[in-house]
């Protein structure tokens, strides 16, 4: 379906209309983004996926690859909590590796910025969607990044191994790597072996270049030091971990699960709470949890800002569709763009295209 | 129909390239002056020869514009998105072999892999506030090894000639370039990652994707590979 096609921006607009209905504010945002604070949050990455462009004054910039970043700036820049926004308009996405998908399609979305009740404020994001997709064989998947998050702010080990398991929840192998290093099941470098032998290593160190200071690379090696004398990570709570990242079940399930690991590994019980609370708020929505899959690795590989609940919405897997909807929470992505000070936040997005082809094909 | 086949127009890779084809009973040159940009073929029928610049080919047979090309191996993965999908390598050619690795400062001695080079990268942007420069012109080489390898908070930073030379100016920290003797990079004081080899390159004959070739064009093809093969 074009994205120019008349049925389809009725489609759209029928499910804006039906976000308004639910309070939200209707709110737009430029195609051209400044390309900086999208390259500060995603790195050099979103270039593979965002359509850059340049101006002479204002320097690169980005057709928008997505809605969440400027709502996000504009409510953090002028909006009051509680507040809900509802947008339609176009995205704009490379797609280097498969020339099926289109470069621009429509999304409509709804943004929640409450705090009052986190638990009740994801329900009503999910189940606002939900509602659209009700004549659909859709399935949802959902997941919750703050589980895992948990878990890994809960490791008996440094503050520094902690941090770097932190920067890469959202890079699966590369976590593991690092889980694999920590827990001493992959053999250090000889290369860092013997740097740490020498008694001291800045002595014969070559000519300084560039802007990396001479204290950067003591620091490091400090750093490398007591990284070497620091005990692995226990096997138990590598396993620990193996098992909470292998949760894959309906939500009941899941959560049983989950809280037998909580036994073990205590730092996601308030975690492991809030998932509870959640799967109350949804039930209370008439969504039928008993059915409801959950998966704690989730939402992992998306782009890395949603840090608590996950959720997508997928047709029949013949159709060979992206997901049709999305969403999540990204408290802490309202922290970075609001110069130190968040706002709880949660939200999702539904592609009108994809929706009409599913049906389509009923 | 002819076969158009892309040779680069000057310099060692258009004498090395030449001399490939001759030893196998394939004669190329220039027609005219050295500098005319038209060339001749003997000793196979239905093949004309035209040179580009190197840089250009793989867009060519991308396009359909030429049938056949030699190029750079880096060159192809880095100008086409999917190339495996685009283009076929029909044979490598054993000469302007060049490495594309990730290099940083003899000075930094605490680096050594791509998880130094993480670690370094998350370290320089807390203490300097932006992401850790990389010079490069290969940019999606480059990022789609770092993504692979799981290197965040960098950046790259375009350089189209003496990449090395960034660091000593300070408008990079690290770069990522070709080499083939790695003299250029001692000279400037600079170290290959053990594990920063994103892709060993060599001169290759590609042929495009063959939709719309008529019989005589496949036949002309056909011919030239019983010739390659020997």
């Amino acid at each position: 379906m074009s994205t120019n096609s008349q049925a389809l921006w009725t489609r759209a607009r029928a499910y804006q209309d039906k976000f308004a209905a639910l309070g939200a504010v209707v709110t737009d945002a430029d195609v051209l983004q400044p390309a900086g604070t999208l390259l500060d949050l995603y790195g050099e990455d979103i270039r593979a996926r965002a359509f850059t462009t340049h101006d002479a004054l204002r320097g690169e910039l980005m057709m928008r690859p997505d809605f969440t970043v400027p709502i996000v700036q504009q409510h953090m820049a002028v909006g009051a909590e509680p507040a809900r926004y509802t947008y339609v308009g176009k995205v704009f996405r490379q797609q280097e590796q498969d020339e099926s998908r289109p470069t621009e399609y429509v999304q409509v979305g709804y943004e929640v910025f409450d705090g009052a009740d986190p638990a009740a404020a994801d329900a009503e994001v999910f189940a606002a969607i939900s509602e659209l997709l009700s004549d659909l064989p859709v399935t949802a998947s959902t997941g919750d990044i703050g589980i895992l998050r948990a878990a890994v702010q809960g490791l008996a080990t440094t503050e520094r191994r902690r941090a770097a398991l932190m920067r890469h929840l959202w890079r699966p192998r590369r976590f593991k790597a690092l889980l694999d290093r920590f827990g001493g099941r992959m053999p250090i470098p000889a290369s860092r072996t013997a740097l740490l032998e020498q008694a001291d290593p800045m002595a014969g160190m070559p000519p300084l270049l560039g802007l990396r200071t001479e204290s950067e690379i003591a620091l490091r090696i400090d750093a490398l030091r007591d990284d070497a004398s620091s005990d692995p990570i226990s096997n138990v709570e590598r396993d620990l971990m193996d098992a909470l990242l292998k949760v894959r079940e309906t939500a009941p399930n899941a959560l049983t699960a989950l809280r037998d690991i909580s036994v073990d590994l205590p730092s996601i019980g308030v975690a492991v709470d809030g998932l509870a609370k959640r799967l109350d708020a949804l039930a209370a929505r008439g969504i039928d949890v008993d059915a409801l899959p959950f998966e704690t690795s989730y939402g992992r590989t998306s782009m890395e800002y949603y840090d608590g609940f996950v959720f997508g919405f997928a047709a029949d897997a013949e159709l060979n569709l992206p997901p049709i909807a999305t969403g999540g929470r990204y408290d802490a992505l309202t922290t970075v763009l609001g110069g130190g000070t968040g706002v709880p936040a949660v939200g999702g997005v539904i592609r009108p295209d994809l929706v009409a082809i599913a049906e389509g094909a009923q | 129909m002819t076969l158009k086949l892309g040779v680069p127009s000057k310099g060692r890779l258009m004498d090395k390239t030449f001399d490939w084809f001759a030893a196998r009973g394939v004669i190329l040159r220039k027609s005219g002056s050295d500098r005319e940009y038209a060339g001749a073929v003997e000793g196979i029928d239905g093949i004309e020869l035209v040179l580009l610049s190197a840089g250009e080919i793989p867009r060519e047979l991308d396009a359909g514009r030429i049938h056949l090309g030699v190029t750079g191996s880096d060159l192809v993965r880095e100008k086409l998105s999917g190339w495996d999908q685009r283009v076929v390598e029909i044979a490598k050619m054993g000469f302007g072999g060049a490495d594309l690795i990730i290099a940083v400062p003899n000075a930094w001695i605490d680096v050594d892999t791509l998880d130094d080079l993480d670690a370094v990268a998350a370290a320089f942007r807390a203490n300097h506030g932006f992401r850790l420069r990389i010079a490069t012109k290969y940019h999606r080489l480059v990022r789609d090894f770092l993504r692979e390898n799981g290197v965040a908070d960098y950046q790259l930073i375009d350089s189209q000639g003496a990449t090395e030379g960034t660091i000593r100016n300070e408008t990079a920290e690290a770069v990522a370039d070709i080499t083939s003797t790695g003299e250029t990079l001692r000279a400037n004081g600079l170290k290959i990652l053990s594990d920063g080899m994103i892709h060993s390159s060599q001169a290759t004959l590609f042929r495009g994707r063959r939709h719309g070739w008529s019989q005589e064009q496949r036949n002309t093809l056909k011919a030239l590979d019983e010739k390659l093969t020997g």
